[in-house]
């Protein structure tokens, strides 16, 4: 445990001290949430059925942070880890390649959990947001769709070359999902002929499922996102476990 | 210590390490030398445990690399070529952490001291010259007081001023009664640090004996090397005893001999014959020379 424990520590260290993965993780999400609450204020819209843009903007942007964490800073800080020999030296010590792993997954997470709750404290705080939801179910379900992110991650991670390789992948699917997920941009103001696509991108399932916990929809409505999200994190699992090199 | 037989690790075609045996005893410095890509590091990491080889046994310590790792990792230290830790770590936080992996520690501060780093505790490893950094990797490997340490090309890439003082610490690692695998492409490295040497190429061990041994045996002969001050005289110093060969090229004369009294004849001769010269200088024959004689291949940096 006592390894475990520092290794988890040294790794939060090193992940604040990471200035742009810090940033995007930390600081992105909260800025964005400031500048659209500057100018549109979070009174009631019908658009979004009586809902504020903060109230609409905060569970959404919980995806933005899903999403920079999973696809950005995962891949490129685990395949530059292998690629400076992070792992090989750890090799020729007792401690376990796989509690490597572990602590990789729990600092991210709370690095996640943490960027949220920036967000969330500043919704809450500054905004006044409404939210009509169960704590512990949109909890579960940030968790849920966080790990199911982190597993496509890992994957990208394990079966990139390079970390410049990861980088440039992970932008590629990061980006166009930010926009194309109603992360950042609502669903409700794009237009209706990029429904068919929206749909195929996994981070909209993410997006979809926390605005409607939020609003206190029961888990049953959303059944096609909980097994959207459950195949990724299951297969992308499996698949990272598979392909994972150390070297 | 080690004992290797027959190690062969195949990459695809090509034959990395080729049959090679040797064997390690405790408490002397071990070194392999030999071109880049000539096998050594396969075969260090082979005993390591990291890879595993084709075929042939190894035991290090009386354990199997393979299938005792867990116990060995315990009980050697491995500092490794091209493997670092993340730049933005501090080095107390490195020793801390690596520290933590083993269940038994010894004291760091007294270690960080003598490798010269206490001031760079603090530090992150991203500000660390080259020196440093390969002394940091030193501490990590002897942070667990290990019996056996596994060096890596531990000089490449050092400056002559930092080698040397790397050199000093390799040989205050023996001294603390540990067996050291060193493995080098420096042959003036081998031959200031072996107790015994295995020279390596493609794959295979050409020679194995201590440093002296090795110069006596293949090198080699002396030069002695001066310049006349005018072209004209004729002589000959191929009647003095021990002299193989005398090459001229002009002013340039360079005679290869062997024997104790070797330059002392040449000069009196000289001297002798009235023959005006200067900048004369001697080399003694090296662990380059005995590479070139058992490969005819030039050994480069």
């Amino acid at each position: 445990m006592r390894p475990l424990l520092k290794l988890l520590s040294v790794q939060i260290k090193l992940y604040l001290r990471e200035p742009v993965a810090a940033f995007f993780t930390l600081a992105f999400a909260p800025m964005m949430l400031v500048l659209f609450a500057t100018i549109y204020g979070n009174s009631p819209n019908p658009l979004f059925g009586g809902l504020g843009t903060v109230d609409v903007s905060v569970p959404a942007y919980l995806g933005l942070v899903i999403v920079t964490v999973g696809l950005i800073s995962i891949p490129i800080s685990v395949a530059a880890e292998r690629e400076i020999g992070v792992f090989r030296r750890l090799k020729v010590t007792p401690f376990s390649p796989f509690l490597y792993l572990v602590s990789s997954v729990i600092t991210n997470y709370l690095m996640t959990l943490l960027g949220s709750l920036i967000l969330v404290l500043i919704g809450s705080l500054v905004y006044h947001m409404r939210f009509q939801g169960n704590v512990l179910s949109v909890f579960l379900a940030f968790t849920f769709g966080s790990l199911s992110f982190f597993s496509l991650g890992y994957l990208l991670a394990a079966v990139a070359p390079s970390s410049r390789f990861a980088m440039i992948v992970g932008m590629v699917l990061a980006y166009p999902m930010m926009f194309l997920s109603g992360a950042s941009i609502p669903l409700e103001i794009l237009p209706s002929s990029l429904k068919e696509v929206i749909k195929f991108i996994p981070l909209t399932h993410v997006v979809t499922l926390m605005r409607g916990l939020w609003l206190g929809d029961p888990w049953r409505a959303h059944l096609l996102e909980v097994a959207v999200l459950a195949g990724m994190m299951v297969g992308g699992a499996i698949l990272s476990v598979r392909f994972f090199r150390f070297e | 210590m080690i004992l290797v037989k027959n190690l062969t690790k195949v990459y695809g075609s090509l034959k990395a390490v080729d049959g090679i045996s040797f064997e390690v005893k405790r408490g002397e410095i071990f070194c392999m030398v030999g071109p880049n890509g000539a096998g050594k590091t396969t075969t260090i990491e082979c005993i390591e445990g990291l890879r595993k080889p084709t075929s042939g046994k190894i035991s290090v310590l009386g354990l199997d690399p393979q299938r005792q790792s867990h116990l060995l990792k315990q009980r050697m230290g491995v500092q490794l070529q091209n493997a670092v830790l993340q730049p933005r770590m501090k080095v107390w936080e490195a020793i801390d952490l690596i520290g933590s992996f083993y269940p038994k520690r010894i004291d760091f501060e007294p270690l960080l001291e003598e490798m010269g780093l206490k001031e760079k505790k603090k530090a992150y490893l991203s500000s660390l010259s080259g020196g440093q950094k390969q002394r940091l990797f030193i501490v990590l490997a002897l942070l667990h007081n290990p019996e056996i340490v596994f060096l890596d090309e531990l000089t490449t890439g050092l400056d002559p001023q930092a080698r040397r003082a790397m050199w000093q610490m390799v040989k205050d690692i023996r001294e603390k009664s540990k067996t050291v695998f060193l493995i080098t492409h420096f042959m003036e490295e081998a031959e200031r640090l072996a107790d015994r040497v295995a020279i390596v190429d493609q794959g295979r061990i050409i020679a194995l004996d201590t440093p002296s041994h090795l110069i006596s045996q293949f090198g080699a002969e002396m030069k002695v090397i001066f310049t006349l001050r005018d072209s004209l005289p004729s002589f000959s110093l191929e009647g003095i005893e021990g002299v193989s060969r005398v090459e001229r090229a002009e002013e340039k004369v360079v005679v290869y001999g062997r024997g104790d009294s070797l330059v002392g004849d040449v000069v009196n001769l000289l001297l002798k014959e009235g023959i005006k010269f200067f900048d004369l200088q001697t080399q003694a024959p090296n662990l380059d020379d005995v590479f070139l004689t058992l490969t005819g291949k030039e050994m480069r940096d």
